[in-house]
């Protein structure tokens, strides 16, 4: 049997590490992911996991050792946060080029500037073109059972892709919960064992990593990434069911929370998908067809199984912890707006911007954006596409 | 140490039919270092000539297992795949001896990958950095490093109405810089000087931790002279004084070959295009200026090797 601990987001960030056990980890602290690594380097001095520990000077030295980790055959592991993303944002684009099963819980925090530590999305979501894929997570419990999950589908034939888990920097990373934790060996059991056929290690068969790539393959290689992409939404369903066999605990591309005949829908991803949760409950109370659809997959972005989820909605509000500059609305909600482009019925789509720089978000705002969609239903007319939450105007 | 005739019987771990220049200093370097090597080797590479020439998809020249990621992590690239090494055999699950060489230009090495390389050096990687220093950005077109002598022409640093000089600061001394990092072998080195290249070479690889040799690699485009002339040109730098000859080891200097007479100084500028300027009337007093840096840094290392200056 497993346990049941209390631990933090870190906490059991660096616990799942240490059950992976990987074979090499070369990390840098950064608030709010810090506790990951300071948690894990206890591990390393204990003597409790086989890891070679690289602690390098520099997140981009840590993605780079990494890469060279993974291509010298070992299952190879990091976290960040902000703006060691970041720094390390040109080698994420290599990672993902070169196929390399590497797994990366990245804190959630506030890109500079002006510099701020706390959560929202505009790290992970500025990486969202790197070829990563990223899987959000809610509370603990799922920053635990998605980083076991992410070495499986990262290490699938099919896949061969990085992965990023998410959690929101200090509203998971440093809150307590209640986890429950699979036994040790269940977990290796279940991940397996690594083997890359084209090691830098195997003198027999030697193998240049990484050549100059021009016009007369490289478009082929994007190809073949994009079809790993494509492929990778299978494996995460695939993946979820045997980890339900382990755990009890069933996992898709997305939550769907009270979605049946609901008319009003919010969609959110991270821990704010929580508290929509608190909401929906009390407004099905009060008759409220009110329903959350939950992002826990970003990329590959599945969007035929959201647009018919949200198909027959009467309205949909998208929350995004995360600006894109200049576009039309937050990156969740131009995937999804894009999604219901090729449903016969027209659903009305707005967004909300919230929380950027660790503002907070309570349940009396998605209450109000609940209000908004109800009206929205009713007037069949959109006020403003794009809205703000707990701003200050 | 074997002689060059029986080590010119090894197989060639870098194959001809590689696209790097005539005359370029970087594959007689590594084919040099290579050679050297007695156990099995896996090779990084910055993103520089060296890269560019020998990895053109779906061709490579390298007959070891080698990879490069990016410009400026050559050193933290190989300091994963070492730790990976060291994992593994920790665990049992790889028997072999395998020794790591990180190729560098001065660009990858001086300026965009020193960090990387301090902190590999700093964390104590077994492994050998090789900077294959051609003191510019040749790869881009002969952009200025801080490896560029002072005085030297390039496309960054042209020679102009207002600053008639070339490049007007001093190069870095990045040999001195590792050697400050404490580790146990740091050297100086010279293709036209093989047989002190290769007895560098096999001294690194046989010391435990990080190791790194500074090799001067004549560029014939960048430099500007006949193709034909690397070698020639490469040891006119090291019989004039410009590019010593020695070695660090566990913090003991030994300047490992001192020309008798030392040349002057001006033939070195006089030999290459890039300083065709200095020698106009108006840039005379740079010059006398750079040749008395020459005579003192000599001095210096020869203070720091403990022996007796040579004759002008």
């Amino acid at each position: 049997m497993g346990k049941i601990v209390g631990l933090t987001g870190d906490e059991v960030a660096a616990e799942a590490i240490r059950q992976i056990n990987p074979d090499v980890v070369a990390a840098y602290p950064i608030t709010p992911q810090t506790a990951i690594v300071q948690n894990f380097s206890q591990f390393v001095a204990d003597g409790v996991v086989s890891t070679e520990m690289v602690r390098v000077e520099s997140e981009h030295s840590a993605m780079s050792a990494c890469i060279g980790a993974a291509a010298a055959g070992a299952r190879a592991m990091t976290a960040t946060s902000a703006n060691g993303l970041a720094l390390m944002w040109e080698i994420c684009y290599i990672a993902a080029s070169y196929r390399l099963p590497i797994v990366m819980p990245v804190v959630n925090r506030a890109l500079s500037g002006p510099i701020n530590i706390h959560c929202d999305h505009s790290d992970s979501m500025g990486a969202r073109d790197s070829g990563w894929i990223q899987l959000y997570s809610e509370n603990c419990q799922e920053v635990y059972d998605n980083l076991i999950q992410a070495m499986r589908i990262a290490e699938n034939k099919e896949v061969l892709l990085p992965v990023m888990v998410t959690l929101d920097g200090f509203i998971i990373s440093h809150a307590m919960e209640r986890v429950e934790i699979l036994e040790d060996e269940k977990v290796r059991q279940f991940i397996g064992k690594y083997k890359n056929p084209h090691s830098l290690l195997n003198i027999d068969n030697p193998v240049t990593w990484g050549p100059l790539d021009l016009y007369d393959y490289y478009f082929e290689h994007k190809r073949q990434q994009i079809e790993a992409m494509e492929k990778a939404g299978e494996v995460i369903q695939r993946v979820g069911k045997e980890f339900k066999e382990i755990s009890g605990r069933s996992y898709n591309l997305m939550e769907n929370y009270r979605l049946e005949g609901a008319d009003l829908v919010v969609v959110a991803a991270g821990s704010t998908a929580g508290t929509v949760k608190a909401v929906v409950n009390e407004l099905r109370e009060e008759g409220i067809k009110a329903g959350l659809l939950k992002i826990r997959v970003f990329r590959p972005f599945p969007a035929q199984e959201i647009s018919q989820a949200l198909k027959n909605a009467e309205a949909v509000a998208v929350l995004d912890r995360c600006v894109s500059f200049g576009a039309q609305g937050g990156p969740i909600f131009l995937e999804v707006r894009s999604a219901l482009f090729e449903e016969a019925k027209r659903v009305p789509v707005v967004n909300y911007i919230y929380g950027l720089g660790g503002r907070d978000i309570g349940i009396d705002e998605i209450k109000a954006v609940y209000k908004n969609l109800e009206r929205i239903a009713q007037t069949k007319k959109i006020e403003k596409l794009v809205g703000y939450l707990g701003l200050r105007e | 140490m074997p002689s060059l005739k029986e080590l010119s019987k090894k197989k060639e771990l870098l194959s001809g039919g590689q696209r790097l220049c005539a005359g370029c200093g970087a594959s007689i370097i590594v084919r040099q270092v290579l050679m050297a090597a007695e156990d099995p080797l896996v090779i990084s590479c910055a993103t520089g000539c060296l890269e560019v020439a020998t990895t053109i998809y779906p061709f490579s020249a390298w007959r070891t297992p080698g990879i490069h990621c990016a410009f400026e992590n050559s050193a933290s690239t190989l300091s994963g795949v070492e730790a990976a090494y060291r994992s593994l055999k920790r665990q049992g699950r790889l028997d072999k001896t395998i020794k790591f060489i990180a190729f560098g230009g001065d660009g990858g090495t001086y300026d965009i990958g020193l960090q990387a390389l301090s902190g590999a050096l700093e964390r104590g990687h077994n492994f050998l950095y090789v900077c294959y220093d051609n003191e510019a950005y040749m790869n881009t077109g002969i952009q200025r490093s801080s490896a560029t002598p002072e005085g030297a022409a390039t496309t960054t640093s042209p020679v102009g109405k207002v600053i008639p000089e070339g490049k007007q600061r001093p190069r870095k001394d990045l040999t001195q810089i590792v050697v400050a990092h404490n580790s146990p072998y740091v050297a100086q080195a010279n293709p036209a000087y093989y047989n002190d290249l290769i007895k560098k070479v096999q001294k690194a690889l046989n010391t435990e931790g990080p190791t790194f040799i500074n090799i001067l690699s004549p560029c014939p485009r960048g430099w500007r002279y006949e193709s034909s002339q690397s070698i020639q040109i490469a040891k006119l730098a090291t019989l004039t004084g410009f590019w010593p000859l020695y070695e660090v080891e566990n913090g003991k200097y030994r300047i490992t070959y001192l020309p008798r007479k030392r040349r002057p100084f001006r033939e070195w500028l006089e030999s290459q295009g890039r300083f065709k300027h200095l020698l106009s009337e108006k840039n005379k007093g740079i010059v006398e200026r750079l040749e008395r840096e020459v005579e003192e840094k000599e001095k210096k290392l020869l203070a720091l090797a403990g022996e007796a200056p040579s004759s002008v």
